[in-house]
């Protein structure tokens, strides 16, 4: 379908075909000819962000937890209208929730988890960023391929998912054009995004970035854009999860930890 | 498995010593010029340090956001507190004309004042939001003596590297290290709107870093004490202080 239709994604997958046949043959061990389907540090990077994801989830939600109120513009407090609220209690009796109880407080363990999980994400990510551009894995596997940019691949792709159809085999070695677009766009626009809404809520980092915060509107916007966008990063990570177990869940595992690829009657 | 080859076993071990000597020179060059935080200890410890290493490193002098008079909150928005102590009521009964604030530890001329003293050093005036950790802020306009012209007046020592400060509440202190006790924006503010500094908000004097989340601007200062070692003196690892298990440095 659309990843196959163009002539140069007949030659990659061909050539990759040949390469795909002798490794079955084989049992799978780390001598194993030709390369994994994801590279060590591709893994590596990938599991370091998942703990720091879930740390900053679950951190994120105890800091939530304590004003569970947003506002627009530069200040708001208990005391100016929200732009909206969550509906749960708060760990703060100063809150007005509307519920007759407080929860425990536990911002302090929260929030030097959450930065110290920030910066793993970041470190980790300028690894994979930088590594990604010298070794090309973003133009290789996560670029769409000039057959795919077009609304039309796009459209096809999204069919056979609405269809429930089986993936293909080229989908068990490479991603298709919905795939790459999505990673890419996590990738390059929502963890910078968040990385920086959540930069522009720190005083330091204020002081002497002022139009960090400025140009979000305020501290208060920074603060909800980055409730947005992490509400975005949980939205993907419920996508990718349910997409490993719909496709295969101990073939994908195992992709990412040992970097081998699944055998093809593991993948029906 | 693959047998690991002598040049990978030796290429491996050469890569390790260097990650493990380069670790010891950083955490040596980052004592010497002050980048570890005294919460440095523990699981958070790598995080707290990188995120503390980063502001001296390279935000040390920058100045907090200051705002125009048009964006002063009408509704300022201040935390319940503790019941204040007899000695406060006393005071207060007094309409603070006893309030003292002491100077001590390693400076060359000990001090007390009093908030008329206070209010005879140069005045700073300035516009900045109050930036509680739990999400929430207001502006307001605060006017104050500037700790660094109290610190001159009384002369820092050479090995002086903190200041610890004191509420009144006997349980209710913080310390800052020198590069934000000696920051033009580090406020002794005993004003605030151009009204006299309310009890709410920290009145007759509270301690505002602007730089740093609210729990760092103690209110009810008696007392800065400037010292080399703040051992003892860390609410972050002080499970009697009420901002015990937070950040030491909160400019994040």
């Amino acid at each position: 379908m659309g990843l196959g239709k163009g002539p140069f994604q007949g030659d990659v997958r061909a050539s990759a075909g040949a390469c795909y046949a002798a490794r079955v043959s084989h049992a799978p061990s780390l001598r194993n000819q030709g390369p994994p389907r994801h590279a060590l540090l591709v893994r590596v990077t990938h599991w370091i962000t998942v703990i720091s994801f879930l740390a900053l989830l679950v951190s994120g939600v105890e800091i939530l937890i304590s004003h569970p109120r947003f506002y627009w513009g530069e200040v708001g407090n208990s005391r100016t209208p929200a732009l909206f609220k969550i509906p749960i209690p708060s760990s703060r009796a100063t809150v007005p929730t509307g519920y007759g109880y407080v929860l425990p407080d536990q911002n302090g363990w929260s929030r030097y988890l959450h930065f110290e999980a920030a910066w793993a994400l970041v470190l980790t990510g300028l690894v994979y960023v930088i590594s990604g551009l010298w070794t090309r894995h973003f133009r290789k596997n996560l670029f769409p391929a000039p057959a795919d940019r077009t609304w039309r691949a796009f459209r096809s792709v999204i069919a056979k998912h609405l269809r429930l159809a089986p993936p293909d085999e080229a989908d068990s070695r490479s991603y298709n054009v919905l795939q790459r677009v999505t990673y890419l766009l996590v990738i390059f626009v929502l963890v910078p995004l968040v990385i920086w809404t959540g930069l522009a809520m720190s005083p330091g980092f204020n002081a002497a970035v002022p139009w960090a915060v400025n140009s979000l509107g305020g501290r208060q916007s920074a603060r909800t854009l980055h409730f947005f966008v992490s509400i975005s990063l949980v939205l993907f990570l419920v996508l990718h999860v349910a997409m490993v177990v719909l496709t295969g869940f101990a073939s994908r595992m195992r992709e990412m930890i040992t970097g081998l690829a699944a055998a093809p009657q593991e993948r029906t | 498995m693959s047998k690991i080859s002598r040049r990978q076993f030796v290429t491996a071990g050469l890569a390790a010593t260097a990650g493990v000597s380069g670790l010891a020179v950083a955490a040596n060059l980052g004592r010497r010029f002050g980048l570890v935080p005294p919460d440095s200890g523990g699981i958070y410890g790598p995080g707290e340090t990188l995120t503390y290493a980063a502001q001296r490193l390279f935000t040390r002098h920058s100045l907090a956001r200051e705002f125009p008079r048009s964006m002063i909150s009408k509704v300022p928005f201040a935390n319940d507190m503790p019941p204040l102590n007899d000695a406060f009521k006393r005071l207060q009964s007094g309409a603070f004309a006893d309030w003292r604030l002491s100077i001590d530890g390693l400076v060359a001329r000990p001090e007390s004042y009093s908030l008329a003293d206070l209010r005879g050093f140069p005045v700073r005036s300035q516009i900045t939001e109050v930036v509680c950790e739990e999400g929430w802020s207001y502006v307001a306009e605060w006017i104050g003596t500037p700790l660094s012209e109290v610190l001159k007046a009384s002369g820092i020592l050479p090995q002086a590297r903190y200041l610890v400060y004191f509420s009144i509440d006997p349980d209710w202190w913080d310390s800052i290290d020198l590069a934000d006790a000696q920051h033009p924006q580090t406020l002794l503010a005993w004003a605030m709107n151009d009204g006299d500094l309310p009890v709410a908000f920290g009145g007759p004097l509270r301690l505002r870093l602007p730089r740093q989340l609210g729990y760092k601007s103690i209110k009810f200062v008696t007392r800065v004490m400037v010292t080399d070692s703040v051992k003892g003196f860390v609410p972050a690892l002080d499970p009697k202080s009420p901002n015990s298990g937070y950040a030491w440095y909160a400019g994040i």
